[in-house]
């Protein structure tokens, strides 16, 4: 008598552990990008609002540039790029290198545009007050924006999010390898995939729901 | 020998790119005066009204308050342009009420004004409150103070922006067409906030189309033509005898206005 095959929740069983720690490192990458990519963002933004051309003007030639690349290219660049100046650099390192680039030009670019999108005589309102300029950013210009950055940002955190999975690409083991690997062990595809579906909506659907309820809680800025 | 002015402008000059919008503007407003700057949309009004708080700087000329220049300091011969730190300061004691009203959506009533007054004056908040809450009750507002701005009506918004820029207790306040965004039946309970303030003493310069308010309220009438003043005086002058030309046709539209039962603006 032939042996039974196992089923699919009996490799499930065996690779929960291979795919619980791809999905730990899916989440410790999306969270370093996050935080390290809005961080650059929020300054480059504030740089294109407020900085003097020669401030300006790099900064928007490296936003362009970095929107302009394919998100692989540029971990595929950063990754060997990295290597050629003998940086020793971690394949993880390397992806949060270029997942963070990458965020932080599309944070920069959209944070610009919520702090232009203030009324210029919301500005005015708290210059005439006595404001001084940090003052003015800190309790009257960034209340504001936020409200409109929110959105955009909610979107990006998400796309990164989704764009970890091209870090594998490099050899970094996140949900999208380890569940390729288990699918190589036991060919089937659709069940594993449906799994790393099911975990990638999870989260972005988690992030968009938050940044909801966030957008909910600066109703009183609407009229 | 008449005492210092409280506001003292010489020769302001304006230009944005080539076209020249203040042509040497020489006023001078007292301590307690209210003086309303009138004439055609684009005759220079409001630009000297920002002039005044260096929300514009000027290319030429002197705005002093209380004898210090506004903006710079003078070092002898020369000028040194003062620290954006420093106008801010200068600002605190000059205020201004903008057309649009310009509230902070994201603030109350009442912490649109103390927003300032802790900020700024480095009051405490207990007495930061308390004052924002005295400047609500004089402006009829005091039942409002947790209302966000999109919950009040456009005369209560300029109410409230009236009392943001009076609690900062400034020497002198701008009021740049204070009333012309609001609906005709709102500029009734923002007018008499204003004729409160200068019953009260308040120094005003008041760039207003409300003809019947600046007649009633103003001591000294400016008008303003092409980037210059015209003509000025007493408003029972200016208005019971305008000899510019320009005045007298400004004047004659306002009186049309009236007589065909219109708004009681001009301009």
């Amino acid at each position: 008598m032939a042996p039974s095959l196992p089923s699919f929740w009996e490799e499930l069983w065996t690779a929960r552990l291979a795919l619980i720690n791809g999905a730990i490192v899916t989440v410790q990458l999306s969270f370093a990008v996050i935080v390290i990519g809005t961080g650059i963002g929020v300054l480059g933004g504030l740089g294109l609002a407020y900085g003097r051309w020669f401030l300006r003007w790099p900064i928007r030639l490296a936003v362009d540039l970095l929107r302009g690349i394919p998100v692989l290219v540029l971990i595929l660049f950063t990754f060997y790029g990295l290597a050629l100046f003998k940086l020793r650099v971690s394949p993880f390192g390397a992806g949060v290198a270029a997942l963070a680039a990458f965020c932080s030009a599309h944070v920069a670019e959209s944070f610009r545009g919520a702090l232009q999108s203030v009324p210029a005589g919301q500005g005015e309102a708290a210059k005439a007050i006595g404001l001084t300029f940090v003052q003015r950013l800190v309790w009257v210009i960034l209340p504001q924006a936020a409200r409109r950055f929110l959105p955009p940002w909610i979107n990006t955190t998400a796309e990164i999010v989704k764009g970890t999975t091209l870090i594998s690409i490099i050899g970094v083991v996140e949900l999208l390898l380890a569940t390729q690997q288990a699918i190589a062990r036991t060919y089937m595809p659709l069940q594993f995939y449906a799994v790393a579906f099911l975990v990638y909506f999870t989260v972005c659907f988690a992030i968009a729901q938050a940044g909801a309820r966030l957008e909910r809680r600066y109703a009183y800025l609407r009229g | 020998m008449p005492p210092e002015p409280l506001l003292r402008a010489r020769g302001v000059h304006k230009s944005f790119g080539q076209i020249e919008v203040l042509k040497g503007i020489d006023l001078d407003v007292a301590q307690g005066q209210v003086v309303a700057l009138i004439g055609a949309s684009g005759s220079g009004k409001t630009t000297f009204l920002r002039c005044i708080n260096r929300l514009e700087e000027y290319d030429r000329g002197e705005i002093t308050i209380g004898g210090e220049p506004i903006g710079y300091r003078q070092e002898g011969t020369s000028r040194r342009r003062l620290s954006e730190r420093e106008v801010a300061a200068q600002r605190a004691h000059i205020g201004m009420v903008f057309q649009q009203y310009n509230l902070f959506p994201h603030l109350t009533a009442l912490r649109n004004i103390t927003l300032g007054l802790v900020k700024v004056l480095g009051k405490p908040k207990a007495e930061a409150n308390r004052i924002a809450l005295g400047w609500l009750e004089r402006v009829g507002l005091a039942e409002r103070r947790d209302h966000y701005p999109y919950q009040l009506s456009g005369g209560q918004r300029q109410r409230v922006a009236i009392a943001r820029a009076l609690a900062m207790e400034p020497r002198l306040v701008l009021f740049d067409e204070v009333t012309s965004a609001l609906d005709p039946e709102l500029v009734g309970e923002v007018l008499a906030v204003m004729r409160d303030l200068a019953r009260a003493g308040m120094t005003m310069v008041v760039v207003s189309h409300e003809m019947s308010f600046v007649r009633d309220v103003a001591d000294h009438v400016v008008f303003m033509e092409g980037g210059q003043i015209a003509e000025s005086g007493p408003p029972g002058e200016m208005f019971g005898r305008p000899r510019h030309p320009r005045l007298q046709a400004f004047l004659a539209r306002f009186q049309q206005g009236r007589a065909g039962g219109g708004p009681l603006t001009a301009g």
